[in-house]
């Protein structure tokens, strides 16, 4: 409960750093909030009002935001036979099913600590992830350029955090993750904004062409099926 | 754009994403080949988030240094396996200082 706790403070510095970069990519402060309230998952959150700050097209800022949170998709499903929700409890737990809470979900030795860890790490995120946000948004305004702050260098150190488990995981994933990089930063001045990042899942296809042998399955508990921040960084 | 329907759009999208975990059967994550490329996705994602904010803006390559520096500060913290916390208060502080004295 102590680790749920000190996991939605750390989340407290990432919701005010969105409140005020969503402000100032254009989103109204209620825009925000409600953003926060209900589709409640920060990465595809931040790649939306990336791309919005950019003067990228809807399709692009859409798209980025559901390919990644496609992840909480594989989250829910681990999720289902430790939870063990039925009914419109499901709807209250799919709400919570993020990186955070599913990490700290299954890092717990038995299942009844695991579904206290997840309710409990879904409460202080969810709790702190909106009241920052809405304090990032409404002082935005107030406090002028986001930049004076550095906010615009956490953006992406908090996405290499969310990538480090994956990064630490294999091999692949370094690999997939130097390509998809690549391709993106390449794509930058010749797309519109939004697109490198779509762009990057090309790196999976050319892992399949070009790695003809990647292991299969090198380690089935490791950081691979799980690329979430509570790999040594919330945790 | 229309601000408000991009807000719609992500906030369906996004639960509906989460929801749909808790109603797929258990098979199609069997599925060796789909599990896969569902965990490797967001390799290739948040990688590409990563330089693309780091080093663009909008349709240019940007070479920020404060926001560079910064960067580099949170990407040691994360090396050395630091809390959430602790990478995004390095990153922030690092290129506002610069920022301040720069």
């Amino acid at each position: 409960m102590r680790d749920s706790l000190s996991v939605g403070l750390a989340v407290g510095a990432y919701g005010v750093a969105f409140g005020v970069a969503s402000v100032a990519a254009g989103l109204t402060v209620a825009q925000t909030a409600l953003m926060s309230l209900l589709a409640f998952t920060g990465g595809s959150q931040f790649a939306v009002i990336g791309v919005v700050a950019g003067g990228g097209s809807m399709l692009a800022a859409v798209g980025g935001a559901w390919l990644l949170g496609a992840r909480n998709t594989v989250y829910a499903m681990r999720l289902v036979p430790l939870l063990q929700v039925r009914g419109a409890r499901r709807l209250l737990a799919a709400m919570g099913t993020i990186d955070e809470t599913t990490a700290m979900a299954v890092a717990q030795p038995d299942p009844r600590e695991g579904r206290r860890a997840f309710w409990w790490t879904f409460g202080g995120v969810w709790v702190m992830w909106n009241i920052a946000t809405l304090a990032g948004a409404a002082g935005a305004t107030a406090l002028g350029d986001p930049a004076r702050f550095g906010l615009d260098a956490v953006v992406p150190a908090a996405f290499l955090a969310l990538l480090a488990g994956a990064l630490r995981s294999g091999a692949l994933q370094r690999w997939i993750a130097l390509t998809g990089g690549a391709i993106a930063i390449l794509l930058v001045p010749i797309t519109p904004a939004g697109v490198p990042v779509l762009a990057s899942s090309a790196a999976l296809l050319l892992a399949l062409v070009l790695r003809p042998h990647p292991h299969p399955h090198p380690h089935p508990a490791s950081g691979a099926r799980s690329p979430v921040p509570g790999d040594g960084t919330t945790a | 754009m229309n601000l408000w329907l991009l807000t719609g759009l992500v906030i369906v999208g996004c639960f509906g994403l989460k929801l749909a975990g808790y109603f797929v059967p258990a098979a199609v994550l069997e599925h060796a080949g789909m599990r896969r490329f569902v965990e490797l996705l967001p390799v290739a994602l948040l990688s590409a988030l990563v330089v693309v904010q780091l080093l663009a803006e909008g349709q240019e390559w940007v070479l920020d240094g404060p926001r560079i520096a910064g960067f580099a500060a949170g990407a040691i913290a994360v090396w050395r396996r630091a809390p959430f916390a602790v990478v995004i208060v390095a990153a922030a502080a690092t290129a506002a200082l610069l920022r301040l004295v720069g």
